[in-house]
């Protein structure tokens, strides 16, 4: 039982954290119809600079500098990669996304020598808590809530504020909402911007329970975010959560079965084959808008 | 197109081609003076070869990527199919207990190398025959192997568009990776570690009586195999089905009110391509002289995507070109950057391992965003025309 419970419990904090990340593709795709390769690899670079400024400076300091470093990061990227070929087929910019990962990920084997990381503990997340007689990490508790707490400001966002209703138009007729005034690129960047932000604190939040960091690191944790958002339904964030959380559970709930049964090592394929399922049976996702196909 | 070509002049070229890297690779036996760039063990081979490997994966992949339209991210999945069928396949049976030593021995006792071995013997001109018909039958099983689960993956798969086809094509390599480093599986599959003592590229190299390498044809080998794939596809894409995949590149609704049936060619021009990168999966296996379901990961799919994109999407002779020029570049040409360098004395800044892989894919970055044509765009190479000199009217290559 209380193994359940454990088990349980680390499900719903990997699936929080792949919320975060999952947020920012599905921003993304909702906006500019494009599977952000990279962003799993950005993800890794705020953990990655995580560790080299709690080095340097008090970790209070470092964990805002890195959020803004990402959203940095995520906008230059943005700029530099997808902005000029907005005009071109999607699956050039898809083909950039994929270059841009590319170079983050050789990037980071350059910087870091290759080796894996090690994530600092940080004090507070990383302390004890004893639930339902279960020993745990603070961040396994605090995940969630934070999560949700996102979530409803960023819905505040997208319902409430005039950007917001610029990212909703956009999303439902690009060119259109291009006609009627919408700076298009400064809504796109705002996008990017919220998506890298969320995953910087993704990467915290994950690399304190997972604390290797190698510059491979993003890659599953990117995909398996980008599944929860097809799941969820692509363009919806509650979906995007709700996809995050049921694949987190299921996967820990993969990894903690007995050991004889020897099925852990498909937990990633789990993600998958889940995918591949509902692309099949329901490919507009749980909760996404059934598909306006423009032929 | 209506006027007969004759492809004498490209066939005559290829076999110069041939000769030409039977005696490079020979050559430092005959003259033992010359620089170690022509010593077997250089750099130079090693591309030679890799690239010979690759060029057909980034064809195949073109094929269905530039050809038909068909945006698949699952190469790397079927290359490890081909790679797992040729290693089971031909693992001497001497050698299994020593490779399965984990899982106490392999359950698939047969081998294809003692089979022949069997009937042609295991010495001299007999070996050599049992050598190459058990690599080829064991390689076109690796292609049929993964033609069909292709064939099998194909019937979800190919409903979807564009980004969806590729993430769950993405998906498919995925979970078979999984599949074959499970541990269940290990009496076959040898679970997550490796399967080596399979005849590679080396097994070829004709050994005189003491053991001394008389002939080396480790380098020849991959280029006959590529080219003689290379040169099927070559023969699809200018056939009548390779005009139906182009028609549906260009315009699905077009191409189906013109009478073709969109998923049975679909279907075929996604499982040629996964049969020739299961080709190419069991040429890396012979190449890297292993199978082990690790290599091939989603990083090796975008580097072949990224290869077909540079040589440009639509050009067979691009891919093969830009494959030659990317590991060449990966593997040799810029190698410099990853030592210290020093320019009289100054030591020059920056340059540690991994800082080639930066620059690399800082220039396929600059590719993508400014040359998105690639190195050819969709025009070819007329082989014909370069072995006789002649310009031929290049109307009929078109769109």
């Amino acid at each position: 039982m209380e193994y359940a419970i454990s088990v349980l419990l680390s499900g719903i904090s990997v699936g929080g954290q792949y919320a975060l990340i999952a947020i920012g593709y599905t921003l993304v795709y909702g906006i500019l119809r494009l599977i952000n390769f990279a962003h799993g690899d950005v993800f890794m670079v705020a953990g990655l600079m995580g560790i080299y400024f709690t080095a340097v400076l008090p970790i209070s300091l470092s964990l805002p500098l890195v959020i803004i470093l990402t959203v940095l990061l995520g906008f230059t990227i943005e700029r530099v990669a997808y902005k000029p070929l907005r005009d071109a087929p999607r699956m050039s910019v898809m083909i950039s996304a994929i270059g841009v990962s590319y170079l983050l990920q050789n990037t980071a084997t350059y910087v870091t020598g290759g080796q894996p990381m090690t994530y600092p503990t940080i004090p507070f997340l990383s302390g004890t808590v004893n639930v339902a007689g279960t020993q745990t990490k603070w961040v396994v508790i605090l995940t969630p809530i934070l999560v949700l707490t996102l979530v409803v400001l960023l819905s505040l966002l997208i319902n409430r504020t005039k950007v917001g209703m610029a990212m909703r138009a956009v999303s439902k007729d690009f060119e259109t909402s291009r006609l009627m005034g919408i700076r298009i690129n400064s809504v796109i960047s705002v996008t990017f911007i919220i998506g890298s932000a969320l995953a910087a604190v993704g990467s915290v939040l994950f690399f304190t329970n997972y604390p290797a960091i190698t510059p491979m690191a993003g890659a599953m944790p990117g995909l398996k975010a980008f599944v929860a958002a097809v799941f969820g339904g692509i363009g919806s964030i509650p979906g995007a959560v709700i996809g995050a959380f049921i694949i987190g559970i299921c996967e820990t709930i993969i990894k903690g079965l007995p050991s004889s049964w020897d099925v852990s090592v498909f937990s990633d394929a789990f993600t998958f084959a889940l995918l591949i399922l509902i692309l099949v049976f329901k490919p507009q996702g749980l909760f996404g808008e059934a598909a306006t196909d423009k032929v | 197109m209506s006027e007969k070509k004759s492809n004498l002049p490209a066939l005559i070229g290829i076999v110069i081609l041939f000769l030409f890297i039977i005696l490079l690779e020979n050559i430092r036996s005959f003259i033992p003076g010359l620089p170690m760039i022509f010593d077997p063990m250089s750099p130079l081979f090693t591309v030679l070869k890799k690239a010979a490997v690759y060029s057909l994966v980034a064809v195949s992949m073109n094929l269905l990527n530039g050809f038909t339209g068909l945006f698949s991210l699952g190469q790397a999945g079927f290359m490890l199919l081909g790679a797992y069928t040729y290693a089971i396949l031909t693992v001497p049976s001497a050698m299994k207990d020593q490779v399965y030593y984990l899982f106490g021995g392999c359950a698939f006792q047969f081998s294809l190398v003692d089979f022949f071995q069997g009937i042609f013997g295991s010495a001299g001109a007999g070996y050599a025959v049992g050598l190459i018909l058990s690599c080829l039958i064991a390689i076109i099983l690796a292609g049929v192997v993964a033609g069909f689960f292709a064939f099998l993956i194909g019937f979800p798969v190919l409903r979807l568009k564009s980004d969806y086809l590729a993430i769950a094509t993405l998906g498919f390599a995925e979970i078979l990776r999984a599949i074959f480093q499970w541990q269940t599986l290990g009496p076959v599959t040898n679970g997550a570690n490796m399967i080596k003592g399979f005849p590679t590229f080396t097994s070829f190299n004709i050994t005189g009586a003491g053991g001394q390498v008389v002939l080396r044809l480790s380098t020849f080998v991959p280029f006959l195999i590529t080219t003689v794939c290379i040169a099927i596809i070559v023969l699809l894409i200018n056939s009548s089905y390779g005009r139906a995949f182009k028609s549906i590149r260009d315009d699905e609704i077009a191409a189906e009110a013109m009478g073709i049936r969109l998923f049975s060619h679909k279907m075929l021009s996604f499982v040629i391509s996964s049969f020739f990168a299961g080709v190419g999966g069991a040429m890396f296996a012979m190449y890297v002289a292993n199978a082990q379901a690790k290599a091939f990961t989603s990083t090796m799919t975008y580097e072949i995507l990224l290869i077909v994109v540079i040589g440009g999407i639509g050009s067979v002779s691009g891919s093969v070109l830009a494959t030659f020029l990317y590991v060449a570049c990966s593997e040799w040409w810029l190698r410099f950057l990853d030592s210290e360098q020093y320019i009289g004395s100054f030591k020059v800044p920056l340059l540690r391992n991994g800082f080639r892989m930066v620059v690399f894919s800082v220039v396929i970055m600059i590719i993508v965003l400014f040359f998105s044509q690639g190195i050819m765009g969709n025009r070819e190479i007329d082989l014909n025309a370069i072995f006789t000199g002649k310009k031929r009217r290049s109307g009929s290559q078109g769109k």
